[in-house]
């Protein structure tokens, strides 16, 4: 009846019995408040059930900001193993508790962070800076999201029932096989992942139809935002890459559930074929995080800088390159697995290849600042300090993409360091930068400077302290994923463990700007829409927008369209300016002149598709079949039946819009 | 400082670990060329073009140029292709399969096995076996022969050179050589699973003199590494080197070609 679940799964050792009682009493503390506070209806109503892009928007990055809890934890507890563990010191944590935990953080960090928070952001932002009122399949947007929320439960799940992968975050066969990995773990690793990826290819699809599809009249390609740009490149890049994932995975399963030989040792069995199509993923994947930070840096130089973006047309162009070109480098992650030369410097010399698009992005950020009027404010703050450790980042990136060099660094924690510096470096601060500066458009007010400014320094000070040593103890011949340390490594390790407390007091210090800011959001509020003197589209509404986001949608005549609205005069117009700017968006159409607004309706069928497919999930895990056959039976009937549901739209009339616009 | 002669990848005790050294200082000296004069402009511009410094040059809505777009493309295609050659040529150099000089003598051939944490060295030639530790003579070229009768691990001598995956059901060719005598560390730097952190093992450089008389030593010993040993051996928990001195001849080739059929340890029929 209930596969192979079984009491046992609940009982851990001390510690996972830790990890148990906070995960349970998480869920019921928050069950409890909305319960206490009668919130379960307003709740229902306007997040539950929203397709709205913005709403989903902030719920991806709530569910990032929970999870990147989830994976600091983790990164912690690493952390005060390696500081313990030395000169016969077990320390605290057994090898296969410790691989648990290593697993998990990178699982989590890339699927469940990175991604969603990177989602969030394009939700957030991409309609606005388009001009359009929603993405082009708003149901579906609110399906991915819940199907990502699903994964990231099961992931949780396995701390309370059974057990997580132990095998590194891409489960490499042999060891992910059952031959050595009988448990559940790699089977909660599967499918947490297959079902969060269905929702990332959906939104890939998605989000590229919206931008090809739904930009406001007179925006052409060439006149795209370059976060726009970006993420379009991105959602390419999930539309190829993606389905790769969901074979690669669905073979792993295969192998796991009916004996297959896909990856085995025996029979034919290939563990090769795996690690070459998880990095045709992995590598693309690096880029759909990175890109939209480039993006999201290459909007905010030239509002701070106060100047046009230099060099549009190469910022697209390398974009388009480097696009390409991430699909064409994957074996750089295995140059050790024994392909001859040839292949290896192809590989290794098409990786270098890529950094020629970046640094051209790198040298126009630079020229966009030579002769501008820079206000350094937090997210101007967020791109130095991106760049200065991305150039870091970038060098031993192409360090380690020479073969004879990478057989010395590969998987040491050289390689440990490289990676953290370009995600944490790269993407994490780009996403930090990215929600600063959209944060008043979003919420309606802006952050606080000060405590912000001190988060910034306690990450960039935090990160330095916690990686550098990495990259030295990589040096030393540190291997990574080792959960007991060598007398000669600790010093460093030490020094890293203090990196990761600095980097903790940086998170507190984010989440207490938000709360200072709420706190005093009166003070700060954004009553012009546009509080940094912006460029783009999403400025010209106002802050936050209305559920139809533009009363009228703009007219686009050229880049940096609200910029051109406003006559590019280097004061900040007022209120008075820009409210009439706005309405006068089409200028054909007078003041009164409000039109009826079609908008989608809300629906719990994403979220209800998204728990059957978990049921579906958790059948798989544990082989409780009946479950597995109804989730998916059920969420396949949900999906046809909102197929066939005509009734999905409401009118908000023109009076209506007129009241909510001179409110 | 002694603690220093801790970053083995810097003090390279053979004569592939200073090619690779040296390739990552060239690589390095070519990036910084490019890395110190960006990270010194953007310093500059951001200080140089700080809002409150109105003295400066501002020019809002200049956003192209065709020549000094040209040389962004140019200057990091330049370095690329530098480095792009560098990297042909020195990776047919390195290939780890490609033999050393030959003027330094027939290379001795070392069969590496990774085994659930542990090591086993297998040297066909002297028909001997060791675990956890391998002797090999200095100035001498070494072919190890890696495979695996466990999940994939890599097997690497940082003192030595770079790292090559140990699979099971197919050999990997490192060719390595140490200059001097000496004690290296080498591991494992591919997770395998709960035993991971325990794949260490002793790489010891010795005079010729002195590897042949260990090589003799060893002979002497009474211990044989036959298929039942090693099955035994396999499940075993050895953390401390062993030593055995005599092998079965077909042992290497039984573990690497049973992967190839259904039934274990059937090798011998392919023979």
């Amino acid at each position: 009846m209930l596969g192979k679940l079984t009491l046992d799964a609940f009982i851990h050792g001390p510690i996972e019995t830790g990890a148990q009682v906070i995960v349970v009493l998480a869920a019921l503390g928050i069950i409890g408040l909305l319960t206490y506070f009668k919130l379960w209806k307003w709740l229902y109503k306007n997040w539950l059930t929203t397709v709205d892009h913005k709403k989903i928007g902030i719920m991806y990055i709530i569910l990032a900001a929970v999870m990147l809890a989830r994976g600091a934890m983790d990164a912690f507890m690493m952390r005060a193993q390696q500081a313990i563990a030395v000169g016969g010191n077990p320390g605290y944590l057994d090898p296969a508790h410790y691989s648990q935990i290593f697993t998990a953080h990178g699982v989590i960090m890339i699927f469940f962070v990175a991604m969603p928070f990177m989602f969030g952001l394009l939700n957030l932002m991409v309609p606005l800076q388009i001009g359009t009122r929603d993405v082009a399949f708003p149901f579906l947007n609110s399906m991915s999201f819940w199907l990502t929320v699903v994964g990231a439960m099961l992931i949780n799940a396995s701390l309370v029932i059974g057990e997580f992968a132990g095998t590194g975050w891409l489960a490499y066969p042999p060891l992910s096989e059952l031959q050595f990995s009988p448990g559940v773990g790699v089977d909660y690793y599967i499918w947490a992942l297959q079902i969060a990826g269905v929702g990332t290819l959906v939104s890939g699809i998605n989000f590229l139809v919206t931008i090809l599809k739904m930009r406001a009249p007179g925006m052409k390609l060439m006149y795209i935002p370059i976060f726009t740009w970006t993420a379009l490149a991105s959602m390419v890049l999930v539309i190829f890459a993606f389905p790769i994932l969901t074979v690669t995975l669905g073979l792993l399963g295969l192998d796991r559930i009916f004996g297959m030989h896909f990856f085995t040792t025996d029979l034919g069995g290939s563990a090769m074929m795996y690690i070459n199509l998880i990095w045709a993923w992995g590598h693309p994947e690096v880029y759909i995080l990175m890109l939209p930070a480039f993006g999201i840096f290459s909007e905010i130089v030239p509002v701070f800088a106060q100047k046009r973006l230099f060099g549009y047309v190469s910022m697209v162009v390398a974009t388009a390159l480097i696009m390409v070109f991430s699909f064409v480098v994957w074996v750089h992650h295995f140059f050790t697995m024994g392909a001859g030369a040839n292949v290896n410097a192809f590989f290794g010399i098409m990786t270098m290849v890529i950094a020629i698009p970046t640094g051209v992005k790198v040298f126009n950020w630079l020229f966009t600042m030579f002769r501008g009027r820079i206000i350094f404010k937090t997210p101007m703050l967020w791109f130095m300090g991106f760049i200065t450790t991305f150039v870091l980042g970038g060098m031993t990136g192409v360090l380690m993409s020479v073969p004879g060099i990478d057989f010395q660094l590969h998987n040491s924690l050289f390689l440990v360091a490289h990676f953290h510096n370009m995600i944490i470096g790269g993407v994490l601060f780009g996403f930090f930068a990215g929600l600063v500066y959209w944060f008043p458009k979003i919420f309606g007010y802006t952050l606080n400077e000060k405590v912000g400014k001190w988060a910034f320094w306690c990450w960039l000070v935090g990160f330095l302290l916690a990686f550098i040593p990495l990259y030295a103890l990589g040096l030393m011949g540190a291997t990574r994923r080792v959960n007991v340390v060598e007398p000669q490594f600790h010093p460093l390790f030490i020094v890293a463990a203090i990196g990761a407390c600095v980097i903790a007091v940086a998170v507190f210090l984010q989440v207490l700007q938000v709360v200072v800011s709420f706190v005093q959001r009166k003070k700060n509020l954004d009553t012009t829409g546009d509080p940094w003197n912006g460029r783009t589209l999403e400025w010209a509404t106002s802050s936050p927008p209305p559920m139809y986001n533009f009363a009228h949608i703009p007219q686009v005549m050229g880049r940096d369209a609200f910029w051109l609205m406003k006559n590019s005069s280097a004061a900040i117009p007022t209120e008075g300016a820009l409210r009439a700017a706005r309405l006068s968006l089409t200028p054909s159409l007078g003041h009164s002149s409000f039109t009826d607004i079609h908008l989608p309706k809300n629906t719990p069928m994403g979220l209800i598709i998204a728990v059957c497919a978990g049921l579906f999930g958790f059948g798989m895990v544990w082989h409780i079949w009946w479950l597995a056959l109804l989730g998916a039976v059920a969420s396949i009937l949900f999906v046809f039946i909102r197929a066939f549901d005509e009734d999905i739209e409401y009118t908000l009339t023109a009076s209506e819009v007129a009241k909510i616009e001179h409110a | 400082m002694d603690w220093l002669s801790n970053f083995v990848l810097l003090l390279p005790k053979g004569a592939i670990a200073a090619a690779e050294l040296g390739l990552m200082y060239q690589a390095t000296f070519f990036m910084l060329i490019v890395a110190v004069p960006v990270l010194a402009i953007t310093f500059f511009f951001a200080w140089h073009y700080r809002a409150s410094n109105t003295k400066a040059a501002y020019t809002p809505d200049w956003e192209h140029s065709k020549l000094e777009e040209l040389i962004w493309w140019a200057i990091p295609l330049e370095i690329v292709l530098i480095v792009g050659a560098l990297t042909w040529t020195s990776t047919h150099e390195l290939d780890p399969r490609r033999p050393l000089d030959s003027a330094l003598g027939k290379p001795l051939v070392v069969q590496v096995v990774a085994l659930d944490s542990k090591w086993l060295f297998i040297y066909p030639e002297q028909k001997i076996a060791t675990v956890n530790y391998v002797a090999i003579p200095a100035g001498k070229p070494v072919q190890f022969e890696v495979t695996a009768d466990a999940p994939m691990n890599s097997f690497w001598i940082p003192a030595l050179g770079g790292q090559i995956y140990a699979m099971t059901g197919m050999v990997n060719e490192l060719h390595l050589i140490a200059t001097n005598p000496g004690k290296f560390d080498g591991k494992s730097a591919n997770y395998s699973g709960d035993g991971f952190a325990k794949m260490k093992f002793i790489a010891e450089a010795k005079t010729q003199e002195d590897f042949d008389a260990w090589v003799r030593s060893t002979r002497a010993l009474t211990s044989e590494l036959s298929q039942p040993e090693y099955v035994r051996l396999k499940e075993a928990d050895t953390p401390e080197p062993l030593m055995y001195g005599e092998v079965d001849q077909y042992l290497f080739n039984d573990i690497v070609m049973k992967f190839m059929d259904s039934t274990e340890m059937n090798g011998r029929q392919h023979e």
